[in-house]
């Protein structure tokens, strides 16, 4: 815990990426509590208000208020790319644990299936998905979170595949340890810190997916707001109110940078052979 | 002329990828095949629609096999998809193939435009970084990367539409004119969606770029470089260049296939009929037949893509064949 405030400390990116984020948890839990209007609730008399005193970042095309939508939108967002990640991490890294513990066969052949996988893009697939499963959010993440997931393998892959050479591993063998005891306490430790910086990055990957996905309409369906969906609604008003493309874009940019930056600093902090 | 190229060495390498290739191909397009599978209820009523017939949905479960086992149907998809037959649109009843032959140039014009804008800003960039490391320019150059890479393209369309087509008007801000019919108008068209498209692209050409340069900077091989008197310019661009040759192109790659799909969104901002608009539109009308054949043909074009690249690696470093 010490370490962590000193690294943060040391670390001024890493600290406000950090606190942004935790900024954002917050507000997409308090999201009912602070926001100053419903987010739903249309008003004809207020379409396009410009920003004021009521209305601080003024409103949308149905008279509904900005800000109270850009906060309601970050529970959706957060909680789209959380799944999406979490999909990736809960198959990626049994996968990856089997692949470079066993070797042989079975790691040629999920090998194959990663590579395979490797060759979808993300976006696309999760398009496709939501084209047979239905559209919503929660598919299309799910199929993100599906692409994602052969990079956290790949990791894991390649750790296990390493440690389970090192002696150690041996003598704990010697010693009578089953696989599960040392894929659990020798093979797991030593390839959670690579994991939690892809998990990071891919946050912000996930992010941009949601954001995308709702922007096409294939995500979260109306009247419910995301920050892509607000975009999506911002385009079909751009020539007549340019300016209510920023907040949602704005939202989005900064929470990916964040994501992005605090992965950065996470990978030059956990990773020993590259000190600066 | 290109029978230097091919060494035997390079040769063994090439029939080592193509086989390495095939498993790949037949995994990818089960998974494109078995989207169908994910359908909910009966496949052939759902995909038939609202107020189908009798004999439509008897057509759509003899087109795709239904009622053969999974293998078989998905052997007979796939004889017929490398032959390239794509089944027809349910919507409109099109070859799927034939959209695709339309749309596909389209995005292909805009992901070529974002790759030459993306690596003709991106190295120098990434090179004036590196040739000053921790100077005020490499940490302007590292900055900007950062936001290049957090920005959403199609945000960033919207922004270059909203300011260079609609405020000051000196580009169009939506629609595409083919290629071969007008060049300059095409480009002229292109060059929004293409701009979005490569900002992450100058981002990460740039850093990739920086960071393997410096690497290479400081190693014992460049010493030698200055201690024959050599002067710094020629060493970044001669040496220094040919030695990260091999990450460019590993970066250029993933960066070509990151493009392909982040045009699918790029696309609608634009309104460009490309692939991008054809799966959306297939997705949004369970035209189930179109999101299979752009699926298909976009992972296609990834593997085609990652085999020249393992071809052009063994080009640039000798040790990998």
């Amino acid at each position: 815990m010490g370490g962590v405030l000193a690294w943060l400390k040391s670390d001024t990116r890493a600290a406000l990426s950090l606190g942004f984020l935790l900024l954002l948890v917050m507000v997409s839990i308090a999201a009912p509590w602070i926001a100053p209007y419903s987010p739903i609730v249309q008003d004809a008399n207020l379409s396009l208000a410009e920003p004021d005193a009521a209305h601080l970042l003024g409103t949308d095309d149905l008279g509904r208020d900005v800000l109270s939508r850009l906060i309601h939108g970050a529970p959706a967002t957060l909680y789209a790319s959380f799944l999406a990640v979490s999909i990736a991490t809960l198959i990626g890294v049994p996968v990856g644990l089997l692949a470079g513990f066993r070797g042989g066969w079975i790691d040629d052949g999920i090998s194959r299936f990663i590579d395979a996988l490797l060759s979808f893009p993300a976006i696309v697939l999760a398009i496709a998905v939501t084209g047979a499963l239905g559209i919503g959010l929660t598919n299309g993440m799910i199929a993100v979170g599906i692409v994602f997931s052969p990079q956290i393998a790949r990791l894991v892959r390649a750790r296990a595949l390493v440690v389970r050479q090192e002696l150690y591993v041996d003598a704990a063998r010697c010693l009578g340890a089953s696989n599960a005891r040392i894929l659990w306490r020798h093979v797991l430790p030593n390839a959670i810190q690579p994991v939690i910086v892809q998990v990071t990055l891919l946050l912000a990957g996930a992010l941009l997916a949601e954001a995308s996905l709702s922007f096409l309409g294939l995500g979260i369906q109306p009247p419910n707001p995301s920050w892509g969906s607000m975009l999506a609604r911002a385009y079909q008003n751009m020539e007549i109110a340019p300016a209510q493309m920023y907040p949602p874009g704005l939202a989005i940019l900064l929470t990916a940078l964040a994501f992005n930056t605090l992965g950065e600093s996470l990978r030059v902090a956990l990773d020993p052979t590259m000190k600066r | 002329m290109f029978a230097s190229l091919f060494t035997p060495s390079r040769r063994r390498v090439i029939r080592r990828r193509l086989v390495q290739a095939v498993p790949v191909l037949i995994l990818a397009t089960l998974v494109v095949f078995g989207l169908l599978k994910l359908m909910p209820g009966d496949i052939a009523i759902t995909l038939a629609g609202e107020n189908a017939t009798d004999e439509r949905i008897a057509e759509i479960r003899e087109m795709y096999g239904l009622n053969r086992p999974f293998l078989v149907q998905y052997g007979s998809w796939l004889a017929h998809a490398v032959q390239g037959d794509l089944s027809k649109s349910l919507a409109s009843g099109e070859a799927v193939a034939v959209s695709i032959a339309r749309s596909f140039p389209n995005t292909l014009l805009i992901v070529l435009l974002a790759m030459t804008l993306a690596l003709s800003i991106g190295v120098p960039l990434g090179l004036l970084a590196a040739s000053r490391p921790d100077s005020a320019l490499d940490r302007t150059v590292t900055s900007i990367a950062s936001l290049g890479i957090a920005v959403p393209n199609f945000w960033l369309g919207m922004i270059l539409v909203s300011w260079l087509a609609l405020e000051f008007g000196w580009f169009p801000a939506t629609g595409s004119v083919p290629f071969k019919d007008d060049p300059l108008k095409s480009l002229h068209h292109a060059l929004l969606p293409a701009l979005a498209l490569a900002a992450g692209g100058v981002a990460e050409v740039s850093r990739q770029l920086r960071s393997s340069m410096v690497e290479f900077l400081s190693s014992p091989p460049v010493r030698t470089l200055h201690a024959k008197g050599l002067a710094p310019r020629q060493i970044l661009w001669k040496h220094g260049l040919k030695n990260v040759g091999v990450n460019l192109l590993t970066v250029a790659t993933l960066l070509f296939n990151r493009m392909l799909a982040a045009t699918v969104v790029v696309e609608a901002v634009f309104a460009i009929p490309g692939m991008g608009n054809l799966i959306v539109n297939g997705a949004v009308h369970r035209d189930l037949p179109v999101v299979q054949g752009v699926v298909f043909v976009m992972v296609l074009v990834v593997i085609t893509v990652n085999l020249i690249a393992d071809v052009l690696y063994t080009v640039l470093d000798p040790r990998i064949a």
